[in-house]
């Protein structure tokens, strides 16, 4: 066995094995701030393996986008809001982790029959793309890609339209819908000074 | 272009002369670029540090270090030897897991991302195809390391400085990355050989810094912002957050934060020379002074010179640009975070989306000026 093949299948069953502990971490632990961290580790060992399958553009990309804006935004979000208190007990939570269970085992059976069954297509190794997939990703995405990769840009646009929508809603005093004043009771601040509020 | 100086090729060559097998010659060439490069980044922080001493007292009058060796040079070694035995202390309401990764994810990647900085036509450790993109994504981890640190500390300070650390971060690499894609856009590869490549055909005249003035500035505020320095240091803004993410930390890890913005300012400075000031390439193309002085560019005294004069005018194009981050830095009071944050998503993005349209534009009409 080459030095180059040991290599690689050391740093395969290590990243593995970091996705698979690092993704039962996520949603085993008590704690959300671990979860979160745990969650960009679990991001972070996905890049290695792309890398590991020469797709260097694709890692970088998921780093990129899922460690250096999603998590990090999630991250953000719970310091934000981080009020130390335990979550509310929730009712008959016995029967609703088995049915979970029940629901996660069968999508695992059901993708380990999948990787079985299917004959993947190996890409032949003196054929391999290696550093061009840049270009050719840029190919599909500008041919036969373009109407997906439109879409989900629209779709990422209409999500931050909605979210500016909810965020503002304060400032504004009439539905946008139906042009109806809208109640502000819930939604506005009280101006009270807040030591005064407490004698 | 010319291949200039393979180090690697000729290493491999003279190991194999010794009879060893060209993988386990590869394997004895693979560290030695990496610990050259380390070394050369710590010591370039050393450098960083005594200028900012030294330009920092003489912006406010003063004479700066000066019993420690000549001048002083010794003075940034005494600052490290110091950090280096102070206690390490973890607050006992600290999380000490992350309170130990926290400062390891700020430094990691940014050591990481020069692996991509050429300083000749071989003179890097790797020349991979994603290049200038491989350190966009990982300077996008370091708001991580700076949020665990933030929140591992348990001090409302701390907390704070992380939070506007990563708001910071978040808001000023879309500008960088649109900055740098109009780059990309004019050299068709996002490898940082072939983007200093493409700006070597008449020296000084066709560096990027004239095709992309817009482009330049953009990039060198984001980077100012992205190294967190003065006009940019919300994160650790002395009057309102002590010390922001640093407030708990001393000793060694404290070093780490320190040694990872030092390590960071360069990489920038590096990047921008890089991007925009023709990276290793001399005011005058190296081929016309070999032609005048009737010498082949293959011979091996031109190659050896040629690439110490690639190294000399990369160092002294970032060095340029580290002197000019610390007279802002001794000269420019500190914006608001409201400011910043204005600048950067109502200001930057604007204008570097205008300025990538313009080039695309530019690119299709005078495609031989801005690259075809």
């Amino acid at each position: 066995m080459s030095i180059a093949v040991t290599t690689q299948i050391i740093c395969f069953s290590v990243l593995s094995l970091v996705v698979i502990v690092g993704a039962l971490g996520v949603i085993l632990l008590e704690s959300i701030v671990y979860s979160a961290f745990l969650l960009g580790g679990v991001f972070m060992s996905v890049a290695g393996l792309y890398l590991l399958l020469n797709a260097s553009f694709v890692a970088a990309a998921q780093v990129l986008v899922y460690v250096g804006a999603v998590n990090v935004l999630i991250i953000f979000a719970i310091m934000l809001v981080n009020k130390k208190e335990d979550l509310k007990p929730i009712e008959n939570i016995k029967s609703r982790r088995i049915i979970s269970t029940t629901i996660c085992l069968t999508l695992l059976s059901l993708l380990i029959r999948v990787d079985l069954s299917n004959t993947w297509g190996l890409a032949d190794p003196n054929k391999s793309i290696g550093e061009e997939s840049t270009i050719r990703i840029g190919e599909h995405l500008f041919s036969d890609y373009l109407l997906p990769f439109e879409v989900a840009s629209v779709l990422l646009l209409m999500a931050m339209i909605g979210a500016i929508v909810l965020a503002r809603r304060d400032v504004m005093n009439q539905d946008i819908s139906t042009g109806l004043p809208v109640d502000q009771e819930l939604i506005e601040k009280q101006n009270e000074p807040l030591l005064i509020k407490k004698n | 272009m010319n291949s200039g100086l393979d180090l690697e090729f000729s290493f491999n060559e003279i190991l194999k002369g010794f009879g060893l097998s060209s993988e386990l010659s590869h394997i004895i060439w693979l560290p030695l670029p990496m610990l050259l490069v380390l070394v050369s980044a710590v010591v370039g922080v050393l450098v960083t540090v005594w200028l900012e001493r030294k330009i920092s007292a003489a912006a406010q009058q003063r004479i700066g270090p000066e019993y420690a060796g000549a001048l002083g040079v010794l003075q940034p070694i005494a600052d490290g030897l110091k950090l280096l035995v102070k206690e390490d202390i973890i607050p006992a309401k600290a999380d000490s897991v992350l309170f130990t990764a926290g400062p390891i994810l700020v430094l990691v990647p940014v050591i990481l991302s020069w692996l991509i900085v050429p300083f000749g036509q071989n003179l890097l450790i790797s020349n991979v195809g994603i290049g200038i993109f491989l350190w966009i994504a990982l300077s996008s981890i370091q708001p991580i390391g700076l949020l665990m640190s933030g929140y591992a500390s348990n001090n409302k300070y701390s907390l704070l400085g992380g939070l506007r650390a990563a708001a910071q971060s978040i808001s000023y690499e879309i500008p960088l990355a649109l900055s740098v894609l109009a780059v990309v856009l004019m050299t068709n590869s996002l490898s940082t050989v072939d983007i200093v490549n493409q700006q070597s055909g008449a020296g000084i005249l066709s560096w990027n810094i004239w095709r992309q003035p817009v482009g330049f500035i953009i990039f060198w505020i984001c980077a100012l912002a992205e190294c967190e320095r003065l006009p940019f240091d919300l994160p650790e803004a002395e009057e309102e957050l002590v010390a922001g993410y640093q407030t708990e930390y001393a000793g060694m890890k404290f070093a780490l934060f320190y040694l990872g913005s030092y390590i960071n300012l360069i990489l920038s400075a590096l990047l921008v020379s890089i991007l925009y000031l023709g990276g290793w390439g001399f005011p005058i193309p190296v081929e016309i002074i070999a032609k005048v002085l009737n010498l082949p560019i293959n011979a091996p005294v031109i190659q050896v010179f040629t690439a110490s004069l690639g190294i000399i005018m990369t160092v002294l194009k970032a060095y340029l640009l580290v002197f000019i981050a610390i007279l802002l830095r001794w000269t420019t009071p500190r914006v608001r975070i409201d400011q910043l944050l204005d600048l950067g998503w109502k200001f930057l993005l604007p204008i570097s989306l205008a300025n990538l349209l313009l080039t695309a534009g530019l690119k299709l009409a005078f495609p031989q000026f801005f690259g075809g």
